[in-house]
């Protein structure tokens, strides 16, 4: 199985292809990708010689053109697709299907992979991608159980990519507008999600609160370690209960999962964390690529060695163990 | 401008459920209704059979009816459900992108609010795959939805704009009314079905935030859009979506039918309709952060 490493800057690259990543995704420095953060991503001349370090180290650069395109502004997003090509990245990884169908005309040579935030949940519809434009490696949204999953690729020829480690979204990824109605950003039309900017810690009555726009997140007493506001991982009440309602604060960890993945017939394995800091991405993708040469020669694989990085030290299997049902 | 009923978001009994569409037959203001189950396929068992009688009735009185599909498809059962939609009833609302597996090329169909249209080539694409009638995604800021609609004019796209109702904010595999009764999806009990409008997540300071909705999470606030109707007009938006909830609906359509057609002003409707909810935030745009 191919390791698919994230790489928000030119720094993190090279610090994920030394750790031994198969692909690095990454994106340029504007709205047309999906971590659209300050202080990340790439320019068009950083992505060319990303590339051909990469490329010297036999990795492969995908490059993620994620978000779907402003109305009347979508030259930037065909451009993000004619620099990927120029600079010789391997893929493209696309959400839109007017993206989709234009880089299918006009850059039929440049392979296609449908991002996870094209929501592609079932055979049905990635088969048909596949058939209007040619799209070669689909992303695997996080609500799939791997039964799910094995169902999917015996029905399809696409290849299929899923998520293993990192930030978990527990909605199906490009069909939530939470952050965009908490905050006017949204994570389709400006490639983020719950974003820095409308954070705010406060302290009231000895507690420590972070609130998302005008919505109280979490609240916590002011000595305890304060989560990021993360909207669908924030403390509400309902129904008389408080608590986390939607999911708790953890983030993804499959590492255990890793030899089932293998069964269900997935190609390729997938790192969140382009906003990470290059020592997390090498600790992480190392970590991964020893997992996957222990499955080649049939050795256990260590799991629980990155509890220490994961979102408030706690690691889930999301949705792949089916409890979920 | 017409006036359009979306599918009934929530989990309405049988009975609920064929009352409201008597009432809505009966109604002259209401030009389409889209109906069938949009959110959970474990709903559905319980409503076909009220789906097929109010699709006749409503057929009968003279709407147009249209199918939604289902908005996040995974399971084989609901993969087999789209065929049979397909082969079962001329106009379809696409809500997930599966449907159009099973929609030949150039058979005329909707595209729903959980579709994601942002641009042009988007839409250009659907158009020259069928679609006739889009309603935007209710996210959409106020100039691409005046954008998209010069280009669904030049394409023969009616734009249709929501209007009215918790607003759909995000879908996912897990149900989280069933979470949050310690069950697990497959025993559910039905649980959602207890809550007719959703059930609201306030957070810790009180403050009304979201609803849960089984596996679907929509606004606390309800789209209250009538402040904008004119300013939709002067874009080409055709129809205006009202998205049904609990008590007086029929009301809710003839009100904003009056105002569409300038027999009521904005302030008028806003009064009445803030008399039908009382209890209710209503919002005029997508993003509550202002409001608060």
């Amino acid at each position: 199985m191919e390791l698919v490493c994230p790489a928000g800057t030119p720094a993190a690259l090279r610090a994920a292809v030394d750790a031994g990543a198969h692909s690095v995704y990454c994106g340029f420095a504007n709205e047309t990708n999906a971590r659209n953060f300050p202080g990340l991503n790439f320019s068009v001349p950083e992505l060319a010689a990303a590339t051909d370090y990469a490329h010297a180290r036999g990795a492969k650069v995908l490059v993620a053109i994620n978000t779907f395109p402003r109305a009347g502004a979508e030259a930037l997003w065909h451009k993000a697709v004619a620099d990927a090509e120029a600079c010789g990245a391997d893929a493209v990884i696309l959400a839109d299907l007017g993206v989709m169908a234009h880089a299918a005309r006009f850059h039929p040579n440049l392979r296609r992979h449908m991002s996870v935030q094209a929501g592609a949940a079932n055979a049905d519809v990635i088969n048909f991608h596949a058939a209007q434009f040619g799209i070669a490696r689909v992303v695997l949204p996080r609500v799939l159980s791997i039964p799910e999953i094995a169902a999917i690729n015996r029905e399809t020829t696409v290849e299929t990519e899923t998520f293993v480690f990192g930030g978990l979204c527990v909605m199906e990824e490009g069909r939530c507008s939470l952050s965009s109605y908490a905050t006017g950003k949204s994570p389709n039309m400006n490639g983020v999600c719950s974003p820095a900017s409308h954070v705010r810690y406060v302290e009231e009555e000895g507690m420590l609160v972070s609130r998302l726009g005008p919505y109280t997140i979490h609240r916590v007493g002011r000595s305890d370690p304060a989560p990021y506001p993360t909207l669908c991982k924030g403390c509400f009440s309902a129904g008389g209960k408080t608590g986390h309602v939607f999911e708790d604060p953890a983030s993804l960890d499959a590492a255990e999962l890793i030899p089932m993945l293998a069964k269900a017939g997935v190609s390729a394995l997938k790192i969140e964390g382009r906003q990470r800091s290059r020592s997390y991405v090498a600790a992480v993708v190392r970590s991964f690529r020893a997992a996957l040469e222990a499955l080649e020669a049939g050795r256990p694989i260590l799991t629980g060695t990155l509890d220490h990085v994961s979102e408030g030290g706690k690691a889930t299997t999301g949705a792949y163990r089916k409890t979920w049902r | 401008m017409k006036i359009t009923v979306g599918p009934i978001q929530f989990f309405w009994s049988a009975e609920r459920f064929a009352d409201f569409y008597a009432e809505l037959a009966a109604e002259p203001c209401i030009d389409r209704v889209v109906l069938g189950e949009l959110v959970c396929s474990k709903r559905l068992p319980f409503l076909h059979d009220a789906i097929a009688t109010a699709v006749e009735l409503l057929r009968g009185a003279g709407k147009e009816v249209v199918l939604t599909s289902p908005a996040l498809v995974t399971l084989k059962r609901e993969r087999a459900q789209l065929a049979g939609l397909a082969s079962t009833w001329p106009q379809i609302e696409v809500n997930d992108l599966t449907m159009l597996a099973h929609l030949p090329a150039g058979t005329p169909f909707s595209v729903g609010p959980m579709v994601n249209i942002y641009s042009d080539g988007t839409l250009s694409w659907l158009a020259a795959r069928g679609a006739r009638r889009i309603c935007l995604p209710p996210e959409l800021p106020q100039e691409a939805v005046a954008h998209l609609c010069g280009v669904a004019a030049g394409l023969n796209v009616e734009i249709e704009q929501w209007a009215f109702g918790r607003l759909p904010l995000a879908i996912s595999g897990r149900c989280y009314h069933a979470r949050l009764h310690g069950r697990a999806k497959d025993n559910c009990q039905f649980v959602c079905g207890e809550d007719p409008d959703g059930l609201t997540v306030a957070t810790v300071d009180g403050v009304g935030f979201l609803a849960m909705n089984g596996v679907q999470t929509v606004s606390d606030a309800y789209a209250m859009y009538a402040p904008r109707i004119a300013e939709f007009a002067g874009m080409g938006v055709g129809s205006l979506r009202l998205s049904p909830q609990t008590g007086d609906f029929v009301a809710v359509c003839r009100l904003f039918h009056a105002c569409a057609r300038g027999e009521m002003t904005a302030d008028e409707v806003g009064r009445e309709i803030s008399a039908l909810f009382p209890d209710r935030a209503l919002l005029d745009r997508f993003t509550a952060a202002a409001e608060i």
